[in-house]
């Protein structure tokens, strides 16, 4: 479905992402793994075309996206759940998922069936995004980019700072949008917890990707995890 | 009698803030959502006077005539902004603002001799419509009903704003541009849209001051200065961006300025002056909050 080959990526002249590639297939749950800095969030904001790549290609469906402005991607159907949540503090809850929505191919996540997912924005429909707690605003995030349907979900530290039921909530709901169909690329520092998730997981450092495989083949290579992964 | 001089005053002083709070509500709102410091905003308003008198007066003598022009010389000067923001402002957002002041200051140039070269540089007017000539009698002290309808004008257009901006999804995009416009990108939305719909209606209030203000005063080259001047200091006392701000600068001025004609007549210009002065001495970044 994603198919990223060989993408260089820059900060003005700083050199940050290094020949990375990485596939994600159709109704998958794919984790980028990494540590601060490692390359996660620039490696998404390269696929939104954000950060547009110097060198490489991104495909999405068979088709070449690397050089659309981030809109048209969001258009192709690739969704993406920035780690700063960027929640529009002015507007309300409501008004956050209403500019946002689009019915989509599926038509599978409306306003409402959100608000199931995650009862809280509900109850606090009227208030501004900016009055949300963290962990609201990131379930914020997560709905606003669920009611634009998408396609491919990129999810950038959603359980970053969060207690630990709210992380076990997330995860539950990343199952849930798994089991219909979604497909999602997972970036996150948490590795106990992106493992109950994933299905196959790449990890990267210092811009480079170090190892790819299934969760099983990462749990046995005890040296990626250390050098790469271990705070 | 000191009263009813007191109580026309009144009337003076917010019917003037009510032109100005249209024409500052234009200039906050492009000002807040595309982060341009529109200099020919002025021009707009200037057009928008001038396009009001040439329909009216084509229209001749009929009633309806000045009506008319209310209702369509604020289009046209909603299609010139348009125009200019599509063809040449749209490559500059990316811009610093000393490059889109200046920009906007070379377009306020060329529009003011396109104006010289349609209308010349001779003073115009019109007449208010025949059902707002003359003056009304309130509590024994006669007012322009022209007056009164600025009066009942100005809060339309704030409903009318709020309205846009809360329930239409183009005002709420806009909302949410003002604050973050990459973010409004990652939602499948092509910015420049909200920007040119944000541009438009700022334009078309320009222009709508421009045409309301046509029948109480004379439309002449030169009207533009003043009142770009004037809704830069109400924009930047209300808190830049925001709408309401707007109409509590404009509200400010427009009261200090006629009711400095009973204190000290000679000096009556220095009031509005002096009140936004100590408005920002007090809180720099204006009275409401600011989006910036």
């Amino acid at each position: 479905m994603l198919e990223i080959q060989g993408i260089h990526a820059f900060y003005g002249l700083s050199h940050v992402l290094f020949d990375v590639s990485l596939r994600v297939g159709e109704g998958e749950v794919v984790c980028l793994l990494g540590r601060n800095g490692a390359g996660k969030t620039t490696t998404l904001r390269s696929i939104m075309g954000i950060v547009p790549p110097r060198q490489g290609h991104v495909w999405f469906r068979g088709e070449e996206i690397t050089h659309l402005p981030p809109h048209r991607v969001v258009q192709k159907g690739i969704w993406y759940v920035p780690d700063d949540r960027r929640i529009f503090p002015d507007l309300t809850v409501r008004e956050n998922l209403e500019i946002a929505e689009r019915p989509g191919r599926r038509g599978l996540w409306d306003r409402e069936r959100v608000y199931e997912l995650f009862p809280v924005l509900k109850s606090k429909e009227r208030q501004k995004g900016g009055t949300l707690s963290g962990g609201e605003q990131k379930m914020l995030a997560i709905a606003r980019a669920l009611v634009g349907n998408p396609d491919l979900l990129l999810l950038d530290e959603p359980l970053e700072g969060l207690a630990p039921q709210l992380i076990r909530a997330i995860l539950e709901q990343i199952q849930e949008m798994k089991r219909l169909g979604l497909t999602v690329l997972l970036a996150e520092q948490n590795v106990h917890a992106a493992l109950q998730v994933a299905d196959r997981v790449y990890v990267i450092d210092d811009g480079r990707i170090r190892f790819h495989g299934t969760v099983e083949e990462l749990r046995a290579q005890e040296g990626i995890r250390r050098k790469y992964l271990l705070v | 009698m000191v009263l009813g001089f007191l109580a026309s005053q009144l009337l003076v002083g917010l019917s003037r803030a009510m032109i100005l709070f249209i024409v500052s509500a234009g200039l906050t709102f492009v000002l807040g959502v595309l982060r341009v410091p529109n200099v020919f905003h002025g021009s707009l308003y200037m057009i928008g006077a001038f396009s009001a008198f040439s329909i009216a007066t084509q229209l001749g003598h009929h009633p309806a005539s000045v009506w008319v022009a209310f209702l369509t010389a604020p289009l046209v000067v909603a299609l010139i902004g348009l125009a200019v923001e599509r063809t040449l402002l749209t490559r500059l957002y990316q811009r610093e603002h000393l490059m889109l002041i200046l920009f906007t200051f070379g377009v306020t140039l060329v529009l003011n001799d396109l104006v010289k070269l349609a209308w010349g540089a001779d003073y115009r007017s019109i007449l208010p419509p025949p059902v707002l000539q003359g003056s009304a009698v309130l509590m024994g002290v006669p007012v322009p009903r022209y007056n009164l309808f600025l009066l009942a004008v100005g809060p339309l257009v704030a409903l009318g704003m709020w309205l846009f901006t809360h329930r239409t999804r183009i005002g709420k995009l806009a909302r949410a541009a003002a604050v973050d416009r990459e973010m409004v990108a990652l939602l499948g939305i092509d910015v420049n849209h909200v920007f040119a719909g944000a541009f438009l209606v700022g334009a078309y209030l320009a222009g709508l001051g421009g045409a309301l203000v046509a029948p109480s005063t004379s439309i002449t080259l030169g009207m533009d200065h003043t009142i770009l001047i004037e809704a830069f200091l109400i924009v930047t006392t209300g808190g830049l961006g925001n709408i309401w701000g707007a109409l509590l600068g404009a509200l400010l001025f427009g009261l200090t300025q006629s009711l400095g004609v009973l204190i000290w007549p000679q000096f009556a210009i220095v009031f509005p002056y002096l009140a936004t002065a100590s408005v920002l001495l007090v809180r720099p970044r204006g009275l409401l909050r600011s989006v910036w």
